[in-house]
């Protein structure tokens, strides 16, 4: 039987000790009425053959498309280093540094984490990291619920329609508000956001750029919220944040992305990780873990897991949330990955994604009846109207083994015809030529 | 050790992607660019993995160390598993690609895996349906109280409280306040939920009780018949938190025994790594009755076979978890179900329960054990008069091993609580009794020696005062 050591010797040897004679005798607890009715299970396989079966059911995906698909998540290059160095056993085999003196190792990789992901963002503080990017921004507003005692948050609608869908399940049993704001053409509708925020309201949320790649400065949105004591929350994604304005210079006192892109494989869907970084005031409202500098007996430097009276383990029905994880594996990833490319580096996967980006709407534009969705400046994605349904495109295109994009109208009414494309690093002309060369062939 | 920021050389480059043509001034106003780089390290590969290598060098993990840290389900993390996960057909799916006309055609696979998984998860426990949604433990708990909410509002109940053990989790409290519920504790008698108590906590505004069966003293819930009895009386369901589900794989599966919800914790009971705290992942699993509710899309199957997501669930909570959960660690989960097969889940919980019970017998005459009946795949004990629990841990780090989970239940006095699993040899189990015997000796003749431990660790014991005074959270603070 793989996995268990013993062999019938000693069995027998400990069933002695204990004092029974059979090891089922061990679950005498449970009556015979409460055995299985049934356990059909198929019988165990060799290890051949469950990588065998594994294998085919891989193949059975299509992963040699060329795909211009995001929509919040990204597939980049991942250095090979990052593999390397995550898979050392001692940090995936390895449990919550719970024992600080026996995990240095995850808990400086923590803190240094922390460190990457607040100059990243421009923030005085993060955490260790949560689920996702949604659950990111799920705590952010209960960060901002139990800061300003109110109820409300005004959410711009063009945040990520999946982040905005978690929020909605998330919040829906506790006393929080949520108004969305119609987006307007793929913009930010700031008079709107504007009017939405008044004297009830615990905060507002963005996202930048949005999802439909707009690029938007809220500094002014943002003192707009101070001014009525609400709190700002500045969802972003974090390879643009290389290069755009930060969170810390626009103002906003909560800073979340999902960190899929730094590191971490698509992996259908994940996992990945959620950043969370905020000023400084409101550290004691952070859900989850969070690492700290201190000192040993001998006065050497090292790390714990501190403030550790904001959780449940100790405040149970009163923590600030119910996460008793991060994403630890995933954070480390990230830091890996961050501390490999570089201010260079990661600058360079911004821009490489951008001018691949400029490319791609040069070339589609050029087609009759293509054009830009919205006038905003945007990053490595943007959303373009098509003469013909988006998602009608995206089918055509997937014959040839192209992912053409997003078809928007999955999210929004009245936006069929649009389609998000998003280019990374690994996008090249070529691609981009003849992917113009197909949409243009079923105009 | 220095951190990478501290080692950060100016100039220094290590994985640089190809010089892009434009740079970001010349793509972008001037007025949407950040001010300067953000101040990441700058450092060769080189350097990186070092520096990393030498990080790991500084954990205990299951492959170095036994951990016999309750409540967590330390075992070995098969690394045929990690090979499944990280095949290229998996790891490079976008997971969009499966809610889209023309490419969902391209994931079937993973598709056909998640649908699987779904099903060998209700033939174990005895469930009707699964949501693989849920990223974590606690996650999974929150989704299992909200499907709880939804359904008695759906029936038009008008329910506010979820009863809690006061031998729970913590993490049962919290994620039933999420959802919406008033949390009431009631007091465990012999270790075990008290069938009175819950009498007396017991109205028409219960929706449901979180159970964890056996329990986090490591003993079996008895009572479990007539608790479910008193609880269909008042129409509130029950809920089994699958912490411990390591106990009874193949011996007793939730659904057939009255609990309407469960939550698997995959990285304990499937054999998934921890990863140093995540990601672990929550599958949640429900009667028929709850089905109606959960999360959105469900993997479902069209005549001729193929796999397809549905949204069309009315009823449905929404959406959980922004795609299908954590994938990678499911298909770690996945490949671990078919390896063992239903003799081999079997066995898991034989040994799980048959290593606690060794490892009690060995310990019980010099640690206090509270309850000495047969336990279940953990058991708790006391640091004898006289002696800390945490300095009995710390001297356990001083001879390579992990300490158990201290301090935890609340309800014990002094606690040390051991999971020893069941992929450890009795080699290690003699070993480490002694050591602990070792340990405790060394404590009652010279108590002075165990407080300055642990001496062979990188780091002593650490000021945690001072770090939450002082809240250095990062370099720049």
């Amino acid at each position: 039987m793989p996995f268990v050591p013993h062999t019938e010797d000693e069995v027998r040897q400990m069933l002695d000790v204990i004092g029974v004679a059979t090891p089922d005798d061990l679950f005498a607890d449970i009556t015979p009425e409460m055995r299985p009715r049934s356990f059909n299970l198929p019988h165990g396989q060799s290890e051949m053959e469950v990588c065998g079966r594994l294998e085919a059911l891989a193949a059975a995906n299509r992963t040699d498309v060329v795909s211009f698909l995001g929509a919040g998540f990204y597939n980049h290059h991942i250095p090979k280093a990052v593999d390397a160095v995550t898979s050392r056993s001692e940090f995936y085999t390895a449990y919550t540094p719970y024992q600080p003196e026996c995990s240095q190792g995850t808990l400086q990789a923590i803190f240094e984490f922390q460190t990457a992901v607040a100059r990243l963002m421009d923030m005085p503080c993060a955490n260790a990291s949560v689920y996702d990017g949604g659950t990111a921004l799920f705590e952010s507003v209960m960060m901002a619920v139990r800061q300003t005692r109110r109820h409300k948050i005004v959410v711009d609608e063009s945040v990520n329609p999946i982040w905005r869908r978690m929020l909605a399940t998330h919040t829906r049993h506790l006393p929080v508000e949520l108004v969305t704001v119609p987006q307007c053409v793929g913009r930010s509708d700031f008079a709107a956001l504007k009017s939405a925020l008044d004297d009830a309201c615990a905060a507002v949320v963005v996202q930048n750029p949005n999802f439909f790649g707009a690029i938007e400065d809220y500094t002014e949105l943002f003192a707009h919220a101070k001014a009525r004591k609400a709190l700002s929350i500045l969802a972003v994604y974090p390879v643009m944040q290389a290069v755009l304005k930060t969170p810390g210079e626009m103002g906003a006192d909560i800073a979340v992305a999902d960190g899929q892109a730094l590191g971490m494989p698509l992996s259908f869907g994940g996992p990945y990780l959620g950043i969370m970084t905020c000023r400084k005031e409101l550290i004691r409202q952070f859900p989850g873990r969070i690492a700290g500098r201190t000192t040993d007996v001998d006065g050497k430097t090292g790390y714990v897991l501190t403030l550790q009276a904001r959780e449940q383990h100790i405040r149970r029905a009163k923590a600030t949330s119910n996460i008793c994880s991060n994403q630890a594996l995933c954070a480390l990833r990230s830091l890996v990955y961050m501390a490999l490319l570089g201010p260079q580096g990661l600058t360079r996967v911004a821009e490489l994604g951008m001018e691949r980006a400029r490319y791609a709407v040069e070339r589609l534009t050029a087609l009759p009846g293509v054009s830009l969705l919205h006038d905003a400046p945007y990053g490595n994605e943007t959303a373009l109207r098509l003469p013909l349904p988006a998602a009608e495109v995206v089918e055509r295109l997937a014959e040839r083994g192209y992912v053409a994009g997003f078809p928007a109208g999955r999210y929004y009414s009245g936006m069929d015809d649009v389609l998000l494309l998003a280019c990374t690093e690994k996008n090249t002309r070529e691609q981009i030529g003849m992917l113009a060369e197909m949409v243009g062939g079923l105009l | 050790m220095k951190t990478l920021f501290a080692q950060s050389v100016p100039g220094r480059t290590g994985c640089l992607p190809p010089k892009p043509e434009h740079a970001a001034a010349d793509m972008l106003p001037a007025g949407l660019l950040r001010k300067s780089a953000p101040r990441l390290p700058e450092l060769s590969e080189l350097d990186v993995v070092r520096h990393f290598t030498n990080l790991s060098r500084q954990n205990y993990g299951v492959d170095g160390n036994f951990y016999p840290l309750g409540s967590c389900t330390m075992k070995y993390n098969a690394k045929f598993a990690e090979y499944v996960a990280s095949l290229p057909g998996f790891c490079n799916l976008h997971p969009l690609m499966a809610q889209l006309r023309g490419t969902s055609q391209m994931t079937q696979g993973a598709l056909e895996c998640i649908w699987e998984m779904e099903r060998l998860l209700c033939e174990i426990s005895g469930m009707d349906a699964y949501t693989l949604q849920p990223m974590a433990g606690a996650h999974g708990e929150f989704t299992g109280a909200t499907l709880i909410a939804a359904y008695h509002r759906d029936k038009g109940n008008n329910k506010t409280k979820i009863i809690c053990p006061d031998s729970a989790h913590g993490t049962n409290p919290a994620s039933a306040t999420l959802a919406g519920f008033e949390v009431v504790n009631i007091a465990s008698r012999d270790g075990i939920i008290d069938p009175e108590a819950l009498e007396a906590a017991l109205s028409e505004d219960v929706a449901a009780l979180m159970m964890t069966c056996p329990n986090t003293l490591g003993l079996f819930e008895t009572h479990l018949p007539r608790i479910v009895e008193k609880l269909r009386r008042v129409d509130a369901l029950l809920y089994y938190d699958g912490a411990n589900m390591n106990a009874i794989l193949g011996k007793m599966r939730v659904g057939d025994v009255g609990f309407d919800v469960v939550h698997w914790n995959l990285h304990k009971t499937l054999g998934t790594p921890h990863g140093g705290g995540g990601p672990g992942a929550g599958p949640v699993g429900v009667c028929s009755r709850l089905e109606p509710f959960l999360p959105v899309g469900r993997v479902a199957r069209q005549a001729d076979g193929n796999f397809y997501l549905d949204y069309d669930h009315p009823k449905s909570i929404g959406y959980i978890a922004p795609f299908y959960g954590n994938f990678g660690i499911m298909l770690r989960a996945y490949a671990y179900v078919l390896r063992l097969g239903g003799e081999g889940l079997t066995r898991v919980a034989e040994h799980a329960v048959l290593n606690a019970n060794y490892l009690k017998k060995l310990v019980e005459h010099f640690l206090v054990v509270p309850f000495g009946r047969i336990c279940a795949h953990e058991f708790v004990s006391s640091a004898p008069e006289g002696l800390r629990a945490l300095d009995i841990a710390k001297g356990l780090l001083d001879r390579g091993y992990h300490a158990p989970t201290i301090y935890f239940p609340l309800i014990v006095k002094e606690c040390l609580m051991a999971e020893p699993t069941e992929t450890e040899s009795k080699q290690t189990l003699d070993a480490y009794a002694a050591a602990l015997e070792e340990i405790v000796k060394q404590g009652l003749s010279d108590p002075r020696s165990l407080h300055d431990a642990p001496h062979t660790t990188p780091v002593r014991r650490l000021d945690e005062t001072a770090a939450a005074r002082n809240m250095v959270l990062t370099e720049d603070m």
